[in-house]
Formats: C-alpha cells, structure tokens, sequence
C-alpha cells in the first residue's frame, strides 16, 4: 500500500507521455502546413493548447478504461456464450451488438445527412426535408442491417473455422458487380458507408468477442480466426447500400 | 468554467451514444448468460474512464483540431491558393494540387496514428501474437496505408477518374496479396481497413474531399466527394500485408545467413 501511490502515479504519467507521443506527427503536420505552407500565423494559440491538453488526456483515459472495462467484458461474454453452447443465443447477440452500435452511431448519422443533402440537391430524390429524412434514415437502417448481418457472418466463420479469405474475397466479387449494377450516385456513399460504421467502443468490444470466442473454442486460434469481424462489417454496408441504391431509384 | 459546462454536453452526448451498446451488453449479460459479470467493479470503473476519456478527446478534437485542420483543408484547396495570380482558369493540371496531396498524406498518417480504436486492435493484435507483431509497427503500416490512400484518392478527384476503377484494381491487389503473405496476418490485415476511419480521420478528410470537389471545376460532390474514406480502408490492408510479407523476407534472411554460418563451420 505505501508504495503503490507513487507507483499509480508513474503508470499513469507513462501513460500521458504515450498520448503525447501518439499526438505529436498531428501536432508537427499542422504547425508545418500553417506556418510553412500557408504561411499564416497560428489562430487562438490558447484555444489550442487546451483543446491538445484534452486530447492527450482523453486518450490516456480511453485506453485505461479499454483494459481494465471493454476487452474483459468483452471476452468473458464470448466465454460465457461459448460454455452455454447456445449458437442462436450468440447469433442474436451478434446482431444486436452489430444493428445496435450502428444505427445510433454519431458519424453514420452526419453521413446519411450529408448525402442526403446532397442526393436533394442533385435531382435523385425531391427537394423536401420529409423525403430527405426518409431518404437518411433508410440509408441508416441499410448500414446498421448490414453491420448486424456483418458480426452474425463473422461469428459463424469463428465457430465453423472457416476460412476468413474466401468470404471476403467474395464480399469483393459481390461488391465489383454490384457496382457495375448500381447507379451512379449511390457508389461514392456506399464505398464511403463501410468505413464510417465501426466506432470506438464497437471495435475494441468486437475485437475482444471474436478473440475471445476463438480462445474459448477448441482448434481455433485467436490470430487467425479472432480478428476478421471487422473486416465483415466494413465489408457489407457497400454491397447492402448498393443495392438500397438500386431499389430507390 | 464554460470548458467545463461543455465537457459536462459532451460527456452527456458520448453517455447517449454509449447506452445502446450497454443495454444490449446488460440486457443479454443478464437475461441469457443469467451470471454476475466478473470483476463488475474493475469494469465498471473501466466504462466510466472510456467514457470521460473519450468525452475528454472529442471536446479537444472540437477545440483544437477540427476547426484548424478543415480550414487548411478548405484553403489548401481553395483556388486563390492554388492558381494564385492566374485569373482565367483555362485548364487545371494535377501538379498544381501538390500541396493538396502532401497534405493528404501527412493528415492521413498523423490522425491513423491518434486513432484510439486502431490503438486498440494493435494492443489486442500484440497481446494475442505474444508479441511477433508490434503494436507500434502496426500502426505505422496501417497510417502509411492510410497516408497512401487518402493522397492517391484526392489525385483521383483532381484528375477525375472514375473512383471503381481505383478500388477495383486495389482489390486485385489485395486477392493477390492474401496468397503470398503469411496466412497469420491475413485477418488482421483485413481489419486494419475497418479500423482506421473513425473518431480523428472521417471529419478531416470528409473536409478534404467536399473541399476538392466543390472547387475543381467539373467535379460534383456527389459523386466526387465522398470515396476518400473507401480509399483510407483500403490501402491499410495492402500496407500490412505488405509489413507482414518485408517482415518475413527479413527473417529469412537472417536465417539463411545463419545456416550458411553454420555450414562453414562444419566444413571447416
């Protein structure tokens, strides 16, 4: 107990200088691009300087708070599912976790207003904010769907040990010919939905369910089949948005 | 006292974002898995500390970085900048947007690098390899995929050709890639793509892409300006395939060099 104040304290000042360092090439890129390239003085110095000292921070806090509250619970759930054995109780819960992150996620929603904005303004849907909404919160329920369909596929292939290759590379063939099938307009947002889906609390709570289930499950490995869930739920939005494209127009 | 009141907003919103992932965790914890979560204290504590850290690293983005990096997005691409003096725009020609791809490159690095959920997957990555990959390696493979991606898709934009073309022919790579890289690093590499593009990169290089085409004449944002965030998911994927495989090569060599010193022993 006597030493463990000082102790806590030096992890945690560890832990800052970490961030400072994860922080710095930001730092650098911005200094260089406004005084070399731009060559401006740099704007509220003081604003800065404390909006850097939060960041710095909060990323200190994140991945505290990532070890010690989502990887465990994260993995003891994936444990917990794998002992009851119930493969339609672990489905349901993928897709809840997959549909349920999504549909509320901050980014996705500014996208499907943006483009639904901008899909107004070109002529693919009226001019009317109740069909600008209809047309933002169908691309919504499109992505969240496809992200949930995304961790059910994922789970499957860690409980079958299929291998992760073929599916995605298929994902691909799907997403090449659908993008010669698809109109034009929908392919920019539907590239661009596969990224924006996966958020900072779904990846390390994804991450550490697949590891987990493929730690708790004989004869499978936790490289090769832990990781990969992500790489599905970045994968179907685009095919999924594609083809909501397709049945609007 | 008003940096406080727009922590406590923050805080608020990151808490309202949150409570469907913890519902759906304590709904199933509770009614299917029927069991007390292990260690409920220590997770607990570690939920409360994701939140007020992330709350804490979006009011710093908000403050600090965002209004900055989307107005050097937004002049970096303005034409004053890039035709400065020129008055009739006759034709443009890519090279005059070279700022624009450095800048790309070196936000896409910087901000792949600060990205928590990309932190995360490495630490996990390390963990579970027992160390062979790095966490440190890996995130710099995955930012100079991101750094490449987001500099080819804004060249894309200026030139203007049809983004498929770009991704499809990053695809063939990939296939390509999948079969001589080793097998381990094959789903990794694929989840590098997903995680890269959240919290720090999507606003800056949304800014980048809607201020390129709405300034480069013929272009629209509609179909222009979205698709450099498909860029920043691709390109990390071929990146770590690619650490995986320079890896490997290098481990090869050291072995053979090895086994040759080993020889020359016996013969002598």
């Amino acid at each position: 107990m006597l030493f463990s104040m000082p102790h806590q304290l030096i992890l945690f000042l560890k832990a800052l200088l970490g961030s400072c360092k994860d922080l710095l090439p930001i730092i650098l890129v911005i200094a260089f691009f406004q005084f070399a390239v731009l060559q401006q003085p740099m704007p509220n110095v003081g604003d800065i300087l404390v909006g850097l000292s939060l960041v710095v921070l909060g990323l200190t806090f994140f991945i505290y708070g990532l070890e010690m509250g989502l990887f465990p619970i994260g993995e003891s759930m994936a444990q917990a599912f794998a002992k009851k054995g119930s493969i339609s109780w672990l489905l349901t819960f993928a897709f809840c976790l997959g549909f349920g992150t999504t549909v509320a996620e901050p980014s996705l929603i500014a996208v499907a207003k943006e483009a639904a904005i901008v899909a107004a303004s070109g002529g693919i849907i009226t001019d009317t904010l109740e069909s600008q909404l209809s047309y933002a919160n169908g691309l919504r329920f499109t992505v969240a769907f496809a992200v949930g369909f995304a961790i059910v596929m994922g789970v499957l292939r860690i409980l079958r040990g299929w291998p992760i290759q073929y599916l995605i590379l298929g994902g691909y063939v799907v997403v090449v010919l659908m993008t010669m099938l698809a109109p034009s307009w929908i392919i920019g947002i539907a590239y661009d939905s596969g990224g924006v889906t996966t958020s900072t609390i779904t990846v390390p709570l994804v991450t550490a369910l697949g590891v987990g289930l493929a730690s708790a499950i004989k004869g499978r490995n936790p490289m090769i089949d832990g990781f990969g869930l992500i790489a599905f739920a970045s994968l179907t939005p685009m095919i999924f948005v594609m083809i909501y494209g397709m049945v609007i127009s | 006292m008003d940096l406080f009141f727009e922590f406590l907003t923050t805080l608020k919103n990151t808490v309202v974002d949150v409570l469907p992932i913890l519902s759906i965790i304590l709904g199933f914890q509770l009614l299917v898995i029927r069991k007390p979560i292990p260690h409920l204290k220590q997770v607990g504590f570690g939920f409360v500390y994701v939140l007020i850290g992330l709350a804490l690293f979006l009011l710093g983005l908000e403050k600090a970085l965002f209004p900055l990096g989307k107005m050097m997005a937004e002049q970096l691409t303005a034409p004053e900048f890039i035709h400065a003096g020129e008055q009739v725009l006759t034709s443009i020609h890519w090279l005059d947007y070279k700022w624009v791809y450095v800048f790309a490159a070196a936000i896409g690095f910087s901000t792949t690098i600060a990205e928590p959920s990309l932190i995360a997957v490495a630490i996990k990555a390390e963990e579970v390899s027992g160390g062979a990959i790095n966490a440190n390696s890996l995130r710099i493979a995955v930012a100079i995929g991101v750094a490449v991606g987001i500099a080819l898709g804004s060249y894309r934009i200026v030139v203007g050709h049809p983004m498929h073309y770009y991704i499809i022919g990053g695809y063939v790579i990939v296939v390509i890639q999948t079969f001589y890289c080793p097998k381990l690093i094959v789903p990794l590499a694929y989840d590098s793509g997903g995680v890269t593009t959240s919290t720090v990169t999507v606003p800056l290089v949304a800014a980048l892409g809607l201020g390129l085409a709405s300034t480069i004449p013929g272009r629209s944002p509609l179909i222009d300006g979205f698709g450099l965030i498909a860029f920043a998911s691709l390109f990390p994927i071929i990146a770590v395939m690619a650490y995986a495989q320079i890896t490997k090569a290098k481990a090869r060599k050291v072995e053979e060099k090895v086994e040759e010193k080993a020889k020359e022993k016996v013969e002598k």
